[in-house]
């Protein structure tokens, strides 16, 4: 009896999955689910899935109600107009919103899904940490829950074959107690691989609170992605104005700076912590840089390319550079990269226009599987 | 899990009372469930055994939900079967298992003797167990995903049935004789597609067992606040009179008015229903109708009015054999009551977008109730045409009734009507006061004004 409704229960889950795919894009550029972590399970609401029908439109409807109360007061809340349209669904009696309870992992997945992310081919040595027992292998003794039906079967028959008692006219086959075979498992090595990911964040005067928040929804995303692809991820967090400094994962998500913009200084940092921590033979590393490309001055920016072309690329696995729009124009930076690294496949660089343009971005940077 | 021990000796003790009481049953199996099986039983609407459907797996999803954070219960189901099945919650305490086993009986009654079950099928429980078998059969011959949208589709026109002729179907002799003299209205539009629309053979078996699943439901519809009203009536009568210890009085009214608790902007059939059935008994018991007591008109000798009929009991007895929700609300809900009960009008005030008090006058609160009662509060939709315009197109006329129908939801049942109908689907109606028709031709919707 019971496996009956948990069938129809999980083609409901799926049903309801395929709702939120088709709204991905509304969820994931709406900056509510930041800070939400990997296995935590998230909320989101939906519109109760109802079976269409010819029915009464309740406004004119009205009904009939039980109570205190003199004519003109109020006894319950109709939709809001924007709410109805944005939705369709109001708080009127009998509609239902539907929680839906999601882990962070599998939104990730779903967006991967939409957004046709390859899977990341790993890079460097796999460090062999961890052994998995897999069910791959057989043997004569075991629990009965594990008896392997066919090889059982086969043994036999070889065996009543062997001893003459098989009879095709009347092919029964009667295992007895050592013909039976069992399903065992065998430990098997998996390896396990490092990624270490440097965000960099341009925090200077001329990013807005708007462009922030594009970074940080962006980043946060693509966060989760690789979260999900490597075992052992390390992340670590730089902002710059006029000069970099790390900062925790909090401090990223909510910090305010003003300043000017040296772009040198974040990457010499990351040059100094990839030298120091992340040796690329053991590491997968990816820089994710985001600023509004407003830098300085040219000689720093030619300083910025020197470091990518020696110390920073050679090392990495993926760079990328994306540049938001902000509401002094669009720097000049993405340009003198994209002149200098058209060739560089390690180097994706990405303009942000608004917040509907993260989704795009987004495959922009891990759409090549690197 | 059958009952034993105290509970085996309660249930005993309160179907004798019942019986004496003359509650008239069928046998009633009970069973002693968990949360989970019972969430599970009541989403398939009672039917263990019912055919695979995601709509039940969102149903049971939505039990399981409001159970967990407490925000509903399930105590009992029962199913209308001969034997009636019902199904206790395990974890309901002995006081609660107590007015469950009582409101069980009164139900079962109410299956067995009022009319408009006459016709249900009584082995339904067998039924649903062999519609489940077929369609899963269809499913691995024809692809679950085909089989799952088909019957999507079938279960937006499920409330088009004719509520006033339910069981015409399964006499094929009285529906070819009707056949001959077909007025231009259908109403049985699942029948109308069985006969008209261009389906393969295993869709026409699913569409009528969906259609005999719907019909069998309808008295259930029909008859929702007498039911309750009088399984209620009588846990209360049976349990105070007989039943409760002196301990077990305060978590019996305690539970008994969370059962009859009412919202504002609801009506709750229990409560409802329990309130008329005890109004009746007592105006049979004191002579309370009739042209006599109509006709006085000194309110202070009408309030005291007592002859000593003593039919109270006769009464409810006929009122539960011979009425349903419409009748027994139009004959049996007086001016009196109605105040007493605080009844009310509400609507949809535009300006401030709430929902607000209109009116207390017995005569609109009447109206009101009566009209969401009718054809179980569906909009009265018929077949008018199998051959609209020449062209082999479907149209369905609304009959309004002063409202209008949702207009999302009607186009989203136009889409899923043209997939089995396959030509244009047409349906006239009232939008704003203006007619319109209403056109889905498998691509785009139309609209004109007639």
């Amino acid at each position: 009896m019971i496996p009956k409704i948990k069938r129809d229960l999980n083609r409901f889950k799926d049903i309801i999955k395929g709702r939120i795919k088709q709204n991905l894009k509304k969820y994931i550029t709406k900056g509510e689910l930041l800070g939400a972590q990997g296995k935590n399970l998230i909320s989101i609401p939906l519109p109760q899935i109802d079976i269409p029908r010819f029915r009464y439109g309740q406004e004119q409807m009205g009904g009939v109600g039980q109570g205190e109360g003199k004519v003109g007061t109020v006894i319950g809340k109709g939709a809001q107009e924007g709410e109805a349209q944005a939705s369709q669904a109001g708080n009127l009696p009998g509609e239902h919103i539907l929680e839906v309870e999601v882990s962070l992992e599998e939104l990730a997945q779903m967006m991967a899904e939409e957004l046709n992310l390859p899977r990341i081919q790993p890079r460097g040595r796999g460090v062999v940490t961890n052994f998995t027992n897999k069910y791959s292998s057989i043997r004569p003794t075991g629990s009965e829950s594990l008896r392997h039906f066919k090889r059982t079967y086969k043994e036999a028959l070889k065996r009543q074959i062997a001893f003459g008692e098989y009879n095709e006219k009347d092919p029964i086959i009667v295992p007895i107690k050592r013909d039976k075979r069992y399903r065992f498992w065998k430990p098997t090595p998996r390896p396990e691989y490092n990624a270490a990911i440097i965000y960099i964040m341009d925090v200077s005067g001329s990013m807005g609170d708007e462009q922030k928040e594009i970074v940080r929804i962006e980043s946060f995303w693509i966060d989760t992605w690789l979260r999900s692809q490597y075992d052992n991820i390390v992340c670590r967090y730089i902002i710059h104005d006029a000069q970099a400094k790390e900062v925790d994962q909090n401090t990223f998500y909510h910090t305010r700076e003003s300043g000017g913009t040296l772009i040198s200084s974040s990457y010499k940092m990351t040059k100094a912590l990839i030298d120091s921590q992340y040796p690329m033979e053991d590491w997968n590393i990816y820089i994710f840089h985001f600023s509004d490309g407003d830098n300085w001055s040219g000689e720093d920016t030619k300083l910025c390319i020197d470091l990518l072309k020696f110390h920073l690329i050679p090392k990495v696995n993926l760079f990328c550079y994306g540049q938001v729009e902000s509401r002094y124009g669009s720097g000049q930076f993405i340009k003198d990269l994209r002149e200098v690294f058209s060739q560089e496949e390690k180097l994706v660089t990405s303009k942000i226009d608004d917040k509907d343009a993260i989704y795009r971005s987004i495959k922009d940077f891990l759409g090549k599987g690197k | 899990m059958s009952l034993k021990g105290d509970i085996h000796h309660i249930r005993k003790e309160i179907e004798t009372w019942a019986r004496g009481y003359g509650l008239d049953f069928f046998e009633t199996i009970f069973e002693l469930v968990d949360d989970h099986e019972l969430n599970e039983i009541a989403a398939y609407g009672g039917f263990p055994t019912r055919y695979p459907h995601w709509r039940f797996g969102m149903e049971y999803d939505h039990l399981c939900k409001g159970y967990e954070y407490g925000l509903q219960k399930i105590y009992e189901m029962v199913i209308n079967n001969d034997p009636c099945y019902a199904y206790l919650m395990r974890s309901n305490s002995l006081v609660d298992q107590k007015i469950v086993i009582a409101h069980v009986y009164a139900h079962s009654d109410f299956f067995k003797n009022n009319r408009f079950f006459k016709d249900t099928n009584r082995k339904m429980m067998d039924r649903m167990a062999n519609h489940a078998v077929s369609i899963r059969s269809f499913g691995e011959q024809f692809g679950y995903d085909t089989v799952e949208s088909f019957i999507d589709e079938c279960l937006s026109l499920e409330n088009l049935i004719d509520v006033y002729h339910p069981y015409e179907f399964l006499h094929e002799k009285k529906r070819k004789e009707k056949k001959n003299q077909r007025a231009l209205k259908e109403k049985d539009i699942l029948g109308f597609l069985v006969e008209h629309a261009p389906l393969e053979e295993w869709q026409k078996e699913i569409l009528l067992m969906l259609r005999e699943e719907a019909y069998y439901f309808i008295p259930q519809a029909q008859t929702k606040i007498m039911n309750e009203g009088w399984a209620s009536f009588w846990h209360s009568k049976i349990l105070t009179e007989k039943i409760l210890k002196d301990s077990e009085i305060i978590d019996f009214a305690d539970h008994h008015a969370g059962t009859l608790a009412s919202q504002p902007g609801q009506i709750n059939p229990y409560k409802l229903g329990i309130e008329i059935f005890r109004d009746i008994e007592e105006r049979w018991n004191k002579g309370k109708f009739g042209e006599e007591y109509e006709a006085c008109d000194d309110s202070e000798f009408k309030k005291n009015w007592d002859k000593k009929c003593g039919e109270g009991f006769k009464k409810v007895f006929e009122v539960r054999k011979l009425y349903n929700d419409v009748t027994f609300v139009d004959e049996f809900l007086t001016p009196d009551l109605c105040e007493r009960l605080k009844l009310f009008v509400y609507a949809y005030n535009k300006r401030n977008g709430t929902y607000e008090i209109m009116d207390r006058d017995t005569q609109k609160v009447k109206e009101k109730l009566l009209f969401s009662l009718s054809n179980f509060g569906q909009p009265f939709i018929y077949a008018a045409d199998e051959n609209y315009e020449g062209k082999g197109n479907l149209l369905l006329q609304h009959d309004h009734q002063g409202v209008d129908l949702k207009l999302t939801d009607t186009k989203e049942t136009l889409e899923r009507l043209q997939k089995l109908w396959k030509k244009n689907v047409c349906l006239e109606t009232v939008i704003n006061g203006e007619k319109r028709i209403l056109t889905f031709d498998g691509k785009d919707h139309h609209e004109r004004t007639l």
